[in-house]
């Protein structure tokens, strides 16, 4: 039995990397660190999903893995935009004084 | 076989490592800086599950693309004079909470499949490229285009978010 090719192993490592990435999201404050947190877990689950593949032998799996990743590069477009769009109005991307949402 | 495993052990660490970095440093520089370690540590383990094609998309996309765009967003929302790329943390204990949470849901989940009838992994396959390609342009055709739109019509709003408003 080797060990490289475990399933749970892999899935493991994607369940700690997500909940690091959990964290991360409650509790920074940068913006910009709340996105890389969020890429931390879109990894995590892109991890899984290829594991699951592997283990399956059916390359189904990395093909969501590759529109996962579309999908996580129009994300992160998109909102370093709109933080960058919020500095300049602002001048600041601590998320507690972005409030004009809120109630 | 042994060798697997033992790069299975030292890629993992590297991106746990780096992840912890990414979350618990002060500066927004380092959590970058880490973010690297991080994307590249997945990759390792993507070739490791035999998946090629998408280790190299890895590396193109996400140290290539994401990363630079991040470490731009921290150059533009940095004011050199006082300089703020420290950060401080908040709601520890309510995140500690939802975090263990989680953690409990995904560990419970983990130890109750942990002596499941694991089917042994078939042979790897080899190259995974022309497979992959030829899933995009046929049985995935429908998604793929959506998210080459999706993809397009985001770049477009973000250039024009970002771009500062002229006065007309």
């Amino acid at each position: 039995m080797t060990i490289s090719l475990d399933l749970h192993m892999y899935l493991g490592l994607s369940a700690m990397l997500f909940c690091i990435g959990v964290a991360g999201v409650l509790t920074r404050r940068n913006v910009i660190v709340v996105f890389m947190c969020i890429e931390l877990m879109l990894n995590s689950v892109n991890l899984s999903l290829a594991a699951f593949s592997s283990q399956l032998g059916d390359p189904t799996g990395q093909v969501l893995v590759f529109l996962v990743m579309a999908v996580a590069a129009a994300e992160a477009a998109v909102g370093l935009a709109i933080v960058i769009a919020l500095f300049r109005n602002k001048q600041t991307v601590n998320i507690n004084d972005i409030n004009i949402l809120k109630w | 076989m042994e060798l697997f495993d033992i790069a299975f052990f030292v890629f993992a660490f590297i991106t746990v490592v780096s992840a912890f970095i990414v979350v618990f440093s002060k500066s927004v520089i380092y959590s970058a800086f880490s973010l690297l370690f991080t994307f590249f540590g997945v990759a390792a383990l993507y070739v490791l599950l035999h998946a090629d094609f998408i280790a190299v998309t890895q590396v193109l996309i996400y140290v290539g693309g994401i990363l630079v765009l991040m470490l731009f967003g921290v150059m533009l929302t940095n004011k050199i004079v006082n300089v703020e790329l420290k950060t401080g943390t908040l709601h520890t204990i309510p995140a500690l909470l939802l975090v263990s949470v989680v953690a409990g849901t995904l560990g419970g989940l983990f130890y109750s499949t942990w002596k499941g009838d694991v089917a042994p992994p078939p042979p790897p396959f080899e190259s995974t490229t022309k497979t992959l390609g030829e899933m995009l342009m046929t049985s995935y055709l429908l998604p793929f285009e959506i998210a080459s739109v999706l993809l397009l019509v985001a770049l477009m709003g973000a250039a024009m978010f970002a771009r500062r408003r002229t006065k007309t």
